[in-house]
């Protein structure tokens, strides 16, 4: 299963929609997802890739994840994903 | 002054998952103590509890919910809802606004430590759960039935080990006297009976291996139990005007500390406390028809429990009823107190007396009429409810038929 697919399926889950409800352009605000949704699913994410996110919840838009969008999610995952290799 | 009226009840525990079928197994002195079913059971010496089966979890609450809701905040709702539905409240407005939720609970969310602390130190894991803390934290209970009824008004959890339930609605009891609130929830949880909450009672070496006989000769410890119950205490004025069906009044509470040792209990504190919950109630001993009693099923608990009982009402005591109900559901530790409330109501609306079973043999030590094994049928005006802690604190409920 791919990445993009499967964050989305954990956003999914979260927001409480189906799968293709869900685009790469979607805000986490017009998916309905709180910061407790927030946390949750960065804990989700976190589980599935085991990468560890730098995201501090006192101050999201300091952190060095950008989370504005799903495909903003998406590229941080796969840019983690990849330093954890090298 | 104003009076208090219990005008909904709630319960889910080891007998049942409703205040009725609750009532009917007291009804029939059936026990709900059996073999322990979790992971890692066999690390235990202790292998027997009242352990609440059957419960579907998902038919009740969300995924997000369940999420949140430790086992113990499960049982509070569950309890909850059943009681607001019984009473036929709704908060809004002024009402909301001062009405409130008071709980008791010992351990809290202890099977979340349970599970969480397992998988960090044993399975070796580095990240946990982001709802850990706000799931295993005491007052989550209250915090979730204030939130899904709309209660806004004072709200906290209590904890005094197995006095928690009682000292949490002697507090609601006091705010509606004294006109703080109109309507308070009240009443408490546990959820304990994990490897690690088992274990640690283990480590006392007060539990009994195979069942729960209070005042019998051949007691020989404590059983564990789960569960919660739930009430609406309410100012006696808002039910009558509103046609509220009313259970009982609560009456008098009374509270002491015995200031002295850690886990042994004190005639001396559960004797104050009981005369405590007379003076506050203005009643005669003589006018207390049945005690629940604390009667854990330890050596020493029941033996200092008759001797404070004897020491209260003199020859009184010839004519009193007192009777453990824990033989039946175990003990709930901090939610204990809510769950015997069921049995005080029994007494004082239908007449029936929960029995105590598994009595044996008689104790000289304990020579009370302890209703032996079989419910039984009396006309009770008044009763009390016990409930004597570890760390000596003590509170007891003075209830009256209406």
């Amino acid at each position: 299963m791919n990445i993009e697919h499967k964050v989305i399926e954990i956003i999914a889950e979260q927001a409480v929609l189906e799968v293709s409800d869900v685009s790469e352009s979607s805000t986490l605000v017009d998916l309905g997802i709180d910061s407790l949704g927030l946390v949750e699913s960065i804990f989700a994410i976190e589980e599935e890739f085991d990468i560890t996110i730098p995201f501090n919840a006192n101050e999201p838009d300091k952190s060095d994840f950008d989370i504005s969008n799903v495909k903003a999610i998406i590229t941080g995952i796969k840019i983690l994903i990849a330093e954890q290799q090298n | 002054m104003h009076r208090v009226v219990i005008t909904g009840a709630g319960s889910i525990n080891p007998l049942g998952h409703d205040v009725i079928s609750t009532m009917e197994a007291m009804r029939e002195g059936r026990c709900g103590i059996g073999p322990l079913k979790f992971q890692d059971v066999e690390r235990l010496s202790i292998q027997i509890g009242g352990q609440v089966h059957g419960l579907k979890v998902e038919e009740l609450f969300s995924r997000q919910q369940l999420s949140l809701y430790d086992r113990f905040t499960q049982f509070t709702l569950i309890a909850a809802r059943e009681a607001i539905e019984q009473s036929g409240l709704e908060f809004s407005n002024e009402l909301a606004d001062k009405s409130g939720v008071i709980l008791g609970t010992a351990g809290g969310g202890i099977t979340t430590s349970d599970q969480n602390y397992r998988m960090v130190y044993e399975e070796g894991k580095n990240r946990v759960h982001p709802f850990v803390v706000p799931k295993l934290m005491n007052n989550a209970a209250a915090s979730h039935v204030s939130m899904e009824f709309n209660l806004k008004g004072p709200s906290f959890t209590v904890a005094t080990a197995c006095a928690s339930s009682n000292h949490a609605m002697a507090q609601a009891f006091q705010m509606v006297r004294t006109g703080l609130a109109p309507i308070m929830m009240t009443g408490g949880s546990e959820s304990m009976l994990c490897l690690g909450g088992v274990k640690a009672w283990e480590g006392l070496r007060v539990m009994s291996k195979d069942a729960c006989r209070p005042f019998s000769a051949n007691r020989n410890g404590m059983v564990q139990g789960e569960g919660a119950g739930v009430f609406v205490f309410e100012d006696y004025e808002c039910a009558r005007s509103r046609g509220a069906e009313i259970l009982c009044e609560v009456v008098g509470f009374g509270m002491s500390s015995d200031a002295s040792d850690i886990v042994t209990p004190s005639k001396n504190g559960a004797a104050r406390a009981m005369q405590g919950a007379l003076l506050d109630a203005r009643l005669n001993g003589d006018e207390v028809g049945y005690i629940n009693a604390h009667g854990t099923g330890t050596a020493v608990n029941d033996k200092t429990e008759c001797a404070a009982v004897a020491d209260v009402f003199g020859q009184h005591v010839n004519k009193l009823m007192i009777s453990s109900t824990k033989s039946m559901h175990g003990h709930l530790i901090g939610g204990t107190g809510a769950v015997e409330l069921i049995a005080c109501i029994m007494a004082l609306r239908n007449g029936e007396i929960a029995p105590t079973i598994g009595y044996e043999e008689p104790d000289p030590e304990c020579p009370l009429d302890v209703v032996p094994n079989e419910a039984r049928q009396a006309h009770v005006q008044v009763v009390l409810s016990n409930a004597f802690a570890f760390g000596g604190m003590n509170a007891v409920l003075a209830l009256r038929k209406i």
